[in-house]
């Protein structure tokens, strides 16, 4: 079995980001790139299948620029095979990332391929919905558990209400919440053996896909500031408090 | 301009998050509601009463993504808008829409400014960006709890299609949380535990003050992980967006994700051991303590206060 895992490089979880003054966008130059979180579990479940004998080989890639090797090293080091980045300097919608990895999809035919849920710049929650759509392959997202059954996976997914298990016939797309597993870090050995794995590198242009944009951002704002507010010294201040505050709620 | 509205539904009743969508998008044209149940009568019925709903239609069959991709593309030609909200099945159903359509979708909108111009957060609500969507049609998710829900008293047709809806995948098991606390993504008062509480028999605290407020029960990421809490509990970036006149945050640090969950929250209550932790820094109203004291008397002071809901 084929394992494709997509992976994208976004600004570090733990950044605190800024906002540009004059509504250009958020600031990123300077600030720590890494991998999505959400992709460090999606690789991680492929990398535990192959070594329970469900993937021979598990392929990574990722979309942006150069730099975004640095994430498929990562990847590589956790115990991927083989890495492909599609290089451009663009910041891309969704859309366009799901056309080319539909694309990588013809042409690698995976069993099974896992994305993150979403990715931590954008907050989207799109790709890997829109992968299926264009593969026509069937979905599991917000995947907090997959088994290999038969000649199919059992997903269990995180919903509103709690959890639902699902049973998919392969090949399938599955998109990792955080709960799937603990990602392992590599060690440094795994590292050095990672700069030795086959990475191939092409141009997004390569692919033939319309990666023109179809919405227009008007402008990125600083979300409303709220105003400082008080510290109480006792728990009956704060009951009067949360009392009058219940009181002067409006009946819904 | 005609909208199609996706409904959410839970054991055979309308969400509440429906009623919102509706609210929210009844400006942009007439809204017909599409309810796709086992079951869809009495959702239909409920549907039918919000105002602003056009006609409902229903169709049977499960709402897994591909089935409902397969229906929603079949009926999108009708309609310049097709919108859900932004819950498991809407975000799970609408890109794959989107794609099927050729469309860039707009989801989790937090406002919409005009006809085809929106506001999404993006950086765990850290940035707002403003897109313009100048497609043929509008694939849309909207964030329920930042919008008001539309009023009832309505009585729109309802009308049954015969489009059966299937999918490949097979749900072969439900675990669900049994609690009878109000819908934690429209609640007007949400109580939330963090990891602090330290085990799930002392996070029953939360829930009994919870209880005596008519609240919510959240959760932190860390609470849930430690299997103190139920992961449909949790409040944050990957969690549940809440919007309540009144969050209290107890044992609760205030970690950025967590905090892109709740600020569209009305007022804050923060009760903390820390004083420096980012959600005293950020309450309307903090009581620095240990949890542990502080619940118990908290709650008999509000039973003194004879505070009923
Ligand atoms: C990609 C990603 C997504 C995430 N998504 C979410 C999300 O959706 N929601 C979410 O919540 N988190 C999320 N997290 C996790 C988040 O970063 C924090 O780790 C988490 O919110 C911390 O939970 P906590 O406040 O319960 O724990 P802690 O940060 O450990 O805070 C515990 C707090 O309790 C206080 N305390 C301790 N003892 C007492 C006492 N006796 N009485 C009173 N106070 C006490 C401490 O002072 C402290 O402030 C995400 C993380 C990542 C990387
Ligand atoms: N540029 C990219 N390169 C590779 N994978 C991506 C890229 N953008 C998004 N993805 C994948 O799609 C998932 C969801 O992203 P999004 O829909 O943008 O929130 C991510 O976790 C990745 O697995």
């Amino acid at each position: 079995m084929k394992i494709l895992v997509a992976i994208k490089r976004v600004v570090d979880h733990n950044v605190r980001i800024r906002v540009r003054p004059d509504g250009t966008g958020v600031e990123t130059s300077g600030v720590r790139l890494s991998m999505n979180p959400f992709c460090k579990h999606a690789v991680e479940a492929a990398v535990q299948l192959s070594e329970a004998g469900h993937g021979d080989e598990v392929v990574v890639v990722s979309i942006g620029p150069k730099t975004a090797n640095d994430v498929i090293l990562t990847a590589l080091a956790m115990g991927a095979h083989r890495g492909i980045l599609i290089e451009t300097d663009a910041a891309l919608e969704t859309l366009a990332i799901a056309k080319l990895l539909a694309k990588v999809v013809a042409e690698e035919n995976p069993d099974i391929v896992l994305l993150g849920k979403q990715a931590v710049d954008d907050d989207s929650n799109h790709v890997g919905q829109m992968l299926a759509a264009l593969t026509n392959r069937p979905q599991a997202t917000f995947a907090s558990e997959i088994k290999v059954v038969g000649q199919g996976v059992e997903v269990t997914r995180e919903v509103d209400s709690g959890r639902e298990t699902l049973s998919l016939p392969l090949p399938a797309i599955v998109t990792a919440d955080l709960r799937l597993n603990t990602p392992r870090n590599a060690a440094l050995p795994m590292v050095m053996k990672a700069r030795s794995k086959p990475l191939a590198a092409r141009p997004a242009a390569e692919f033939g896909v319309d990666l023109a944009p179809r919405l227009v951002v008007e402008k990125i704002s600083p979300p409303p500031e709220r105003v400082a507010g008080k510290t109480v010294d006792s728990v009956a201040e704060l009951a009067a408090f949360i009392a009058a505050d219940v009181s002067n709620m409006e009946a819904l | 301009m005609s909208v199609l509205v996706l409904a959410d539904h839970d054991r055979g009743a309308l969400s509440p998050a429906t009623a919102r969508v509706v609210g929210a998008v009844s400006e942009l044209g007439p809204v017909d509601v599409l309810v796709v149940a086992d079951d869809p009568s009495a959702i239909a019925q409920s549907a039918s009463t919000l105002s602003g709903v056009a006609k409902v239609l229903t169709a049977k069959g499960s709402s897994l993504a591909d089935g409902l991709e397969t229906l929603l593309s079949t009926l999108t030609v009708r309609y310049h808008y097709v919108v859900a909200s932004a819950g498991s099945v809407g975000k799970d159903v609408m890109p794959r829409l989107a794609a099927k359509l050729d469309l860039m979708p707009v989801t989790d909108i937090i406002a919409i400014r005009g006809p085809n111009s929106f506001d999404r957060p993006i950086y765990a609500g850290n940035a707002i960006q403003t897109v313009t969507d100048n497609q043929l049609r509008h694939v849309l998710t909207i964030r329920a709890s930042a919008f008001r829900p539309a009023a009832s008293g309505n009585a729109a047709p309802i009308e049954a299609l015969d489009n059966p809806v299937a999918s490949a995948a097979n749900l072969i098991a439900t675990h669900r949380t049994e609690s009878d606390t109000p819908d934690l993504a429209t609640a007007q008062i949400v109580v939330g535990g963090g990891v602090a509480l330290g085990s799930a028999e002392n996070f029953q605290l939360i829930e009994k003050l919870a209880k005596k407020l008519g609240a919510a029960i959240g959760a932190t990421r860390a609470a849930v992980d430690a299997g103190y809490a139920p992961n449909d509990w949790q409040v944050g970036q990957t969690g549940k967006i809440i919007a309540p006149d009144l969050y209290i945050a107890i044992g609760i640090s205030g970690a950025l994700q967590h905090l892109a969950g709740i600020q569209g929250a009305k007022k804050i209550v923060a009760i903390n051991t820390d004083p420096e932790a980012p959600l005293v820094k950020l309450a309307d109203v903090a009581l620095i303590g240990d949890l542990f004291e502080i619940i118990p008397q908290l709650i008999a002071e509000l039973d003194r206060l004879g505070l009923k809901r």
